[in-house]
């Protein structure tokens, strides 16, 4: 599994493995979300390739495309009333119709969305919206994985609207697909979920890679001040995951405004 | 149908009912028959039911009463052909404004409104002005056939002028649309209104059909226009269904999904140009019954395209026969322009529709 080459947001050379959990992290406007739509084919880099499985992505057709990855967007917007199941139902491709729906409920159940698979989507609350797209996705990759094995999974702020619990249980579930030899790619903003999650993690800064390593070489308070701005402590819970706590909203010495 | 039909037994306990795929389209068959039987009846020379098999040729032997050789004449020669374009145009118009509000993911897009109809009325009109000119006389023979074309190609030019307007990287501004729309459809008017300065007495009465939308000049050349266009149309509906329920989540996600969206949206707005431009060229600009139509189906069976377009045709095929038959009695011996009744009970359902999404509207 290659994922790699030189970006419109420049010179990123990114490699991720099957099996592999990697967090993209940075402050607003660093590309994040760019970098990700170049890697699902979506946006076409004006200089340098991206490969998915030894080939260029923009050589898949979209259908199989769909097959080798699927992709989480940050907000997605239904005017038609299509319910739960409806939506989580078109992830489904040239599988069949029974293990469609086995992989529906499947995928229903595990984003905690099992109760609501009847209602129609635009009555339920942003939350909801976003997991019940979440199982979509999950059924897209699934179908992918059944017929092509693992594939990569791209997620674009997955748990900006959810609350904490839900939060854990939708990076849970990726870190279950990669464990399963999926890749994952994931832009997040909790940086103590990256740190708890992600095999690896990504730091952007103004386009440019800045960091690139695992969580205690990528995160460290020094990084964390160069490039957000914020004084932060880092300690480490009692099974050693490192976390974050901000210290200050400004770094220190800034003058007051 | 695979959802539907599949997940419709275990809705009867979930918040969205929805009716089997089959029972819909049963019961809208149904529908359809009853309300061409009534169209065959009523009207300025009104046909008893009982008198209604023997007219049709159905009991050979019957008694040949006097009356039988006029009813069989009004039937073939005038009802029937026009029953048979009120269902197919109805059909077209209602699938066409289901295909533009997928494509544009917008429950308020009709072609009539956004001037996709005006396009094709003003092809149409210069055809009808240019085949009566010196320079067109040649091509004056064929007329019949080259009305429908030139509605085709200016419903198409009218659409992707629309397209490009509205949508910008992948988006489709809702505001947007319909203002441009608008603006669209005033500037095919006011080009339809110029040849109706230079049209003579005898054009100017075929422009103005144009504009009100009627179905009296149905004829059975004319429904051979349609039928094919109409087959091929349901057809093709078929293969883009799926494409145009996923595109609900956005020209992206869509690819994301798996769709080839830029294919999707050249056959979708093929479609809706092709489908709008022949009934505009058989009867004028018939407005609303692509909005009212598919929102009413929506409300019942849900959005999901497979079972929506296949509906949309027979229910808009049912709503048009519905209105001209009421068109053709109610001000009878004289007949009301259609396109005048649809836009009376269509426009304010649209207004309700609008007052309830002027949260997505707001600019």
């Amino acid at each position: 599994m290659t994922v790699g080459g030189a970006t419109l947001v420049d010179g990123i050379a990114l490699r991720v493995k099957a099996g592999e959990m990697v967090a993209i992290v940075g402050p607003n406007g660093a590309g994040k979300s760019t970098l990700l739509r170049m890697l699902s084919g979506d946006l076409r880099p004006t200089k340098g390739r991206i490969e998915l499985k030894q080939r260029d992505i923009h050589l898949y057709a979209p259908r199989l495309l769909a097959h080798h990855r699927a992709m989480l967007s940050q907000h997605v917007n239904v005017t038609f009333p299509f319910t739960v199941e409806e939506i989580v139902h078109m992830g489904a491709g040239d599988v069949g119709r029974a293990a469609a729906q086995r992989l529906v409920d499947a995928a229903l159940t595990e984003v905690d969305l099992a109760n609501f698979s009847h209602r129609q989507l635009p009555t339920l609350s942003g939350g909801e919206q976003q997991r019940a797209h979440f199982a979509r996705v999950l059924v897209q990759l699934a179908c992918g994985e059944e017929q092509h094995g693992p594939g990569l999974l791209l997620l674009d702020e997955p748990t900006s609207s959810l609350d904490m619990r839900h939060q854990i249980d939708l990076v849970e579930t990726a870190k279950r697909r990669a464990q399963n030899g999926t890749a994952v790619i994931a832009v997040l903003h909790d940086l103590n979920l990256a740190m708890r999650f992600a095999d690896r993690i990504v730091l952007l800064h103004r386009g440019k890679l800045a960091v690139d390593g695992g969580r205690s070489e990528a995160i460290t308070a020094e990084t964390i001040r160069r490039i957000f701005e914020v004084d932060v402590k880092i300690d480490y819970t009692d099974q050693g995951v490192p976390f974050l706590l901000p210290q200050t909203m400004r770094p220190a010495g800034a003058p007051a405004a | 149908m695979t959802v539907l039909t599949e997940a419709s037994a275990k809705r009867r306990s979930g918040y969205a009912f929805r009716p089997p795929a089959s029972l819909t389209l049963i019961c809208l068959f149904i529908a359809l028959a009853g309300a061409a039987l009534i169209a065959l009846t009523v009207g300025a020379a009104g046909i008893p039911l009982a008198r209604l098999p023997a007219a049709l040729g159905l009991w050979g032997e019957g008694s040949a009463g006097p009356s039988l050789a006029r009813d069989q004449l009004v039937l073939w020669s005038i009802r029937m052909p026009r029953i048979g374009a009120a269902a197919m145009v109805g059909a077209l118009l209602a699938a066409s404004g289901a295909i533009m509000q997928g494509l544009f993911r917008n429950p308020l897009a009709d072609p009539a409104l956004v001037g996709v109809s005006s396009g094709g009325a003003l092809a149409a009109a210069a055809a009808i002005v240019f085949t009566d000119s010196q320079i067109g006389q040649n091509v004056r023979f064929m007329q019949h056939q080259l009305l429908p074309i030139a509605a085709f190609a200016g419903s198409l030019l009218t659409t992707i002028i629309l397209y490009s307007i509205a949508s910008r990287s992948g988006r489709t501004s809702i505001a947007i649309f319909l203002l441009a729309g608008i603006a669209i459809a005033a500037i095919a008017n006011a080009g339809t209104g110029l040849l109706v300065f230079i049209a003579d007495d005898r054009q100017l009465r075929d422009i103005t059909f144009w504009m009100l939308g009627s179905l009296s000049g149905a004829t059975w050349p004319k429904l051979a226009t349609l039928a094919p266009v109409l087959v091929c149309a349901a057809i093709a509906c078929l293969s883009i269904a799926r494409g145009l329920d996923v595109l609900v989540l956005g020209e992206a996600e869509a690819f994301h999904s798996g769709v080839d969206v830029e294919r999707l949206k050249r056959i979708s707005i093929v479609l809706v140009s092709a489908m709008t431009g022949v009934a505009v060229s058989v009867c004028g600009i018939v407005g609303f019954v692509g909005i009212v139509v598919p929102h009413l189906l929506r409300l019942v069976i849900g959005p999901a395209h497979r079972l929506l377009l296949p509906a949309s045709m027979l229910l808009g095929a049912v709503l048009l026969t519905g209105a001209d038959t009421l068109a053709r009695t109610i001000v009878a011996p004289a007949e009301m322009p259609i396109g005048i009744l649809t836009a009376a009970i269509g426009a304010p359902f649209f207004l309700i529709m609008l007052l309830r999404q002027r949260g997505l509207v707001s600019l």
